[in-house]
């Protein structure tokens, strides 16, 4: 299957980056031909077999319920591209 | 003393014959005078004298371990408190870690003395080190050509003997790959064996960080030092952590070796096959068994890769948003604008490539067909491992069909690129440790074999390595212009 | 054309956790913006979640609670989307693979008749944090204490027909919860909060209409208005010949109105898959029987106690059940201050919750205490004040002017029970009134009401009923 314009598009929008318009057609290309390569998985029937998450069989090891963080906020907000009276900032949002 | 083995640097510290300053002053120099090979993207030289004093001072009090005092050249990838950790990107070019990996960590415990932060492609994504936004960094051996990648930057520094010891990642073979195209030793340790905490993550089920080293030798002190149960990391293995030291001398007489036919198929250089070839042999005349073997899901791991890996990345990437740290545009005029314009001029193609075919892997209506199916390759590629070390102690083959190419030569084509890491990526998938170790040359470029083990089989790998190493010198090549 | 109305529920329930869900920081509400919020709950680079072990023991005893099945595997998935108070790009949910499926609970209609609600699913998931858009004028601040706060998410079937049903509902999930112990189940502070998916179809018809979500309703009356207005705002467009579009629309309660959330709207294409920074959380059923164990006393459970030890009535059973506080305090009054359990039952029942949602206070912080309320009770019980008065003293202590003793003291409250002054009362009123007593001499029953009346009066209210009652009459032989 390829990628067209539209899907580029699309995905990049999902992804929520912007792909100039002289940009559309290397990326519908490029994004197609490693689809095209990924595509060699069909070769092979994969019915009946588990999918595998993680390499290894291991299971969730739970932390206990306690406290062990304290307020870094100053530190935190130091590398912040906007930050004022301990919120960070971002252009208005209209809900 | 740029040639000098890890234990020989300890040897050396502790008996005084030189200090942790000096030794430090002298990789230093040799950082700032290779320069051009474009190695670190930040050179600490300055701190790494206060951490060496600091060292010297706990070598007098004989408070110290194998490491201390000893120089080392960190990835980018690892947070550093303090220091600015890049990741290879324009995205993290303003950020300063406010906190320490447990690989830093672990290293400040172990009393490494860190020079610098070395190069590597953006977010770990690449095979080249070409797509940094640092630039490229070039082969010590040939300064026209890649030294691999995504840890280029580590290898090339050991490589040039400007510091005995790096730590690299590896989600597909990033620390393995550099390894034999600089003509070093490194190991990508078992999934869960060292901590991810503080790694920046890019593709989260295959991500492991490891050691580079002249030696397998040198590999195990380092990997000493690095590897551990993490509580702070749930894919961490609480196993106790064996002194990879203490096997190294082992007899490997008796053992056996599974070669995998799929890995000395037609994609595998002539060149590269003949020398793979002699190793093997000299295994051989040691005493292993030599078994051929299959591993017949081996031309599936590159397609089930590109798309777990973009499709974990996709997800990992999106908190690099332009809101709590990172790259901002200028003037956001709303929300969305925000977010399009951080992340498009701050991320580089590969990364926006790779992010592009995981949002499409994971979307409505392509899910089954791409992501789950690479999760059921991912199974069989496993199990063919499994099967595999049923019969085998390790497993020998390549570590790249080609020793190094040029910059620039593969760039314009991703997929060709993908290609180069075909024997190394199904490990990652797997979870297992492989080790990476120079054994020949091929028109001036190293060439690697790689060793792949079981489960938490580092020491087996360690000891096939040194005993290799023990006979072998291709591990003490340095290249020209770099041994003086 | 006859509508019916078809709604299911989606209930956020914040956790009652010290730590976040997957990391080391506080919970705790009300703290200054972001002093909560820790390198993992900002998804600072290479940080990684662990799981508490509180939050998944809570879930299950939520799952026990509403006779579900609790999953001895359950996986962690990324929900991907982008959103400011959404530091990672994705939130850590629950997928294919839930904690809690199948459930069912049963809820009382004001008719008295019963209905089960099935649960299809609760998941484990982590709160997001808040956007707050009034403190500068062209900027919204970003606070992420809340980030990585727990939250079961319990999503019923679309099994209620009426904003009644679905309230009733709403109740009884906060009446569980909050017997769990597992939330504080404050909805002003949003640890209990609730979607609604409402949708139209003409009576009879098997398909379900298109459905719209009403998002963060966080209280049962706008959940009932809510859905109210919103059932109204369907059959109009229905009955225009229009269509429901799918859509999240928001409750305004200052406008009492649901409008188009068209912000959520654009393409939500979540991209679900496993987490991989987290496996897959198995508990054995050993450790699953030991949490059944745990599992304290449920409503139904305490309403046929109730019933038993108390010997209350469906009704006085019933409501004091219905809050675990409520009963708490009930019996806090009965086993505590000795008071006898119908008087404690009318109390509770009556005055101190019409107080109570008079000044829409929870129980928990009552001004008058269930300790202050047994020393009222008692004063009653010992004569001391009589059933009209001590509701003047109950309004006295609420507006806090003191204990009991110290109310009817100030105020000269105290009943008189001392029978030679109540006999000068009488005495009195069959003098002032001579007429009266002609009349009821002559047969006139009735009258006697007057004379009690009178008495009363003239004690300021302080004489004890029963002996006026009983002087009166053999005054009037």
């Amino acid at each position: 299957m390829s990628i067209t314009p539209e899907e580029v598009l699309k995905i990049a929008n999902l992804a929520r980056l912007q792909i100039k318009p002289d940009e559309v057609e290397q990326y519908a290309k490029d994004l197609s031909n490693i689809i095209h390569l990924v595509e060699q998985m069909n070769a092979v029937d994969t019915k009946d077999i588990q999918p595998m998450a993680h390499p290894l069989d291991a299971t969730q090891r739970l932390r206990e319920d306690e406290v062990k963080e304290e307020n870094q906020r100053e530190k935190f907000q130091t590398i912040a591209p906007a930050a004022e009276q301990g919120l960070y900032l971002v252009p208005k949002v209209i809900e | 003393m740029y040639d000098l083995s890890v234990s020989q640097l300890a040897e050396g510290l502790r008996n005084g014959d030189f200090s942790s300053v000096e030794l430090t002053q002298h990789c230093v120099e040799r950082m700032q005078k290779f320069s051009d090979l474009n190695a670190f993207i930040t050179e600490l030289g300055e701190r790494a004298i206060l951490q060496a004093q600091n060292a010297d001072k706990l070598i007098k009090e004989k408070n110290h371990g194998p490491l201390t005092g000893v120089p080392i050249a960190t990835k980018d990838i690892f947070c550093m408190y303090g220091v600015k950790t890049s990741c290879g990107s324009k995205m993290l070019d303003s950020f300063i870690a406010p906190y320490d990996a447990t690989v830093t960590h672990k290293l400040d415990q172990a009393g490494c003395v860190t020079l610098g932060r070395t190069n590597m492609d953006e977010f770990a994504m690449g095979s080249s080190n070409e797509t940094s936004y640092y630039g490229p960094v070039k082969n010590p051996w040939n300064k026209d050509y890649v030294p691999g990648g995504s840890s280029g930057g580590s290898a090339a520094a050991v490589a040039a003997r400007i510091a005995p010891l790096a730590t690299g990642t590896d989600t597909g073979g990033s620390i393995r790959q550099p390894a034999a195209l600089c003509g070093i030793t490194g190991l990508k340790p078992t999934y869960g064996r060292v901590s991810r905490y503080g790694m920046i993550a890019y593709a989260s089920s295959l991500d492991q960080g490891g050691p580079f080293g002249a030696s397998a030798e040198d590999c195990a002190y380092l990997l000493q030092a690095m590897a551990g149960f993490d509580e702070k990391d749930s894919t961490s293995l609480d196993k106790a952590v064996p002194d990879y030291t203490q096997s190294l001398n082992d007899s490997i007489k008796g053992k056996v070796i599974g070669i995998p036919e799929e890995y000395f198929s037609e994609g595998l250089g002539v060149g590269v096959k003949e020398i793979i070839q002699t190793a093997i042999t000299w295994y051989e005349q040691q005493g292993c068994e030599i078994k051929s073997i299959s591993l017949p899901n081996t031309d599936l791991a590159i397609p089930a890769y590109y798309v777990i890996a973009p499709a974990e990345c996709s997800s990992n990437l999106s908190r690099y948003d332009g809101v709590r740290f990172g790259y901002r545009c200028d003037d956001p005029k709303d929300m969305r604008d925000l977010y399009d314009r951080s992340r498009s001029e701050a991320f580089g193609d590969e990364v926006k490539r790779r992010i592009m075919i995981g949002t499409y892997a994971l979307s409505a209506g392509y899910y089954d067909a791409y992501y789950l199916k690479a999760q059921q390759i991912r199974h069989l590629i496993s199990d063919d491992f499994k099967k595999a070390f049923e019969q085998v102690d390790v497993i020998l083959g390549p570590t790249t069909p080609e020793p190094a190419f040029k910059i620039g030569e593969k760039t314009n084509d991703p997929v060709t690129m993908y290609l180069s890491d075909i024997y190394t990526i199904s490990i990652n998938l797997a979870g297992l440790p492989a080790i990476s170790i120079p054994c020949g040359q091929q028109g001036g470029l190293p060439v690697g074999m790689q060793l792949i083990g079981n489960y938490f089989a580092e020491e087996t790998l360690l000891n096939f390595a040194h005993q290799y190493q023990l006979d072998t010198d291709w591990h003490q090549q340095i290249p020209p212009g770099f041994n003086e | 054309m006859q509508w019916e109305t078809v709604i299911g529920l989606e209930i956020h329930v914040q956790l009652a956790t010290q730590s976040k869900i997957f990391s080391g920081a506080s919970t705790a509400y009300g703290a200054e913006p972001n002093t909560q919020a820790c390198a993992v709950d900002l998804g600072l680079p290479g940080v990684l979640p662990v799981l508490n072990k509180e939050a998944v023991k809570m879930a299950a005893m939520f799952g026990f609670a509403v006779d579900a099945t609790v999953a001895e595997r359950s996986v962690f998935a990324r929900k991907n989307y982008f959103y400011p108070d959404s530091p990672k790009g994705y939130q850590i949910s629950q997928f294919e693979l839930p904690i809690v499926e199948h459930g069912k609970l049963e809820i009382v209609l004001n008719n008295g008749e019963c209905k089960t609600i099935g649960i299809t699913r609760a998941h484990l998931e982590e709160d997001a944090g808040k956007s707050l858009h009034e403190e500068f004028p062209d900027s919204t601040g970003i606070d992420l204490n809340r980030c990585g706060t727990p939250l079961i998410e319990i999503v019923s079937e679309p099994d209620m027909r009426s904003a009644e049903e679905a309230v009733a509902y709403m109740k009884k999930i906060h009446s569980i919860v909050r017997y769990l112990g597992i939330s504080d189940g404050n909805m002003q502070e949003g640890s209990f909060r609730c979607d609604a998916n409402v949708s139209m179809r003409p009576k009879g018809q098997k398909e379900f209409g298109t459905r719209t979500e009403t998002k963060n309703l966080n209280s049962f009356r706008f959940v009932e208005r809510a859905i109210n207005h919103e059932i109204e705002r369907q059959i109009d467009v229905l009955e225009d010949g229009g269509e429901v579009v799918q859509e999240t629309r928001l409750y305004d309660a200052n406008k009492d109105e649901t409008r188009s959330m068209r912000s959520k709207e654009e393409a939500n294409d979540y991209r679900y898959f496993p987490d991989p920074d987290l496996l897959p959380v198995v508990i054995n059923s050993e450790e699953l029987e030991a949490i059944k164990k745990e599992l304290p006393e449920l409503p139904a459970a305490k309403n046929a106690r109730f019933k038993q030890s108390y010997e209350l009535n469906d009704y006085d059973a019933e409501n004091l059940v219905m809050d675990k506080d409520t009963a708490d305090y009930f019996e806090n009054i009965v086993n505590v201050g000795n008071v006898k359990a119908k008087l404690a039952a009318n109390w509770v029942l009556g005055e101190l919750t019409a107080a109570l949602n008079q000044h829409d206070i929870e129980i928990m912080n009552s001004p008058v205490s269930a300790k202050m309320m047994s020393e009222l009770l008692i004063r009653i019980e010992d004569n001391t004040l009589s059933n009209k008065i001590a509701k003047e003293v109950f309004h006295a202590m609420w507006a806090g002017e003191g204990s009991v003793d110290e109310i009817i003291e100030a105020k000269g409250l105290k009943q008189i029970t001392d029978s030679s002054e109540i006999e000068a009362l009488v005495d009195q009123v069959i003098a002032d009134n001579p007429e009266q007593v002609e009349q009821y001499k002559s047969g006139k029953d009735k009258v006697f009401g007057f004379f009690v009346g009178q008495v009363m009066k003239l004690s300021k209210g302080k004489a004890n009923p029963q002996q006026v009652n009983e002087l009166l009459k053999a005054k009037l032989q």
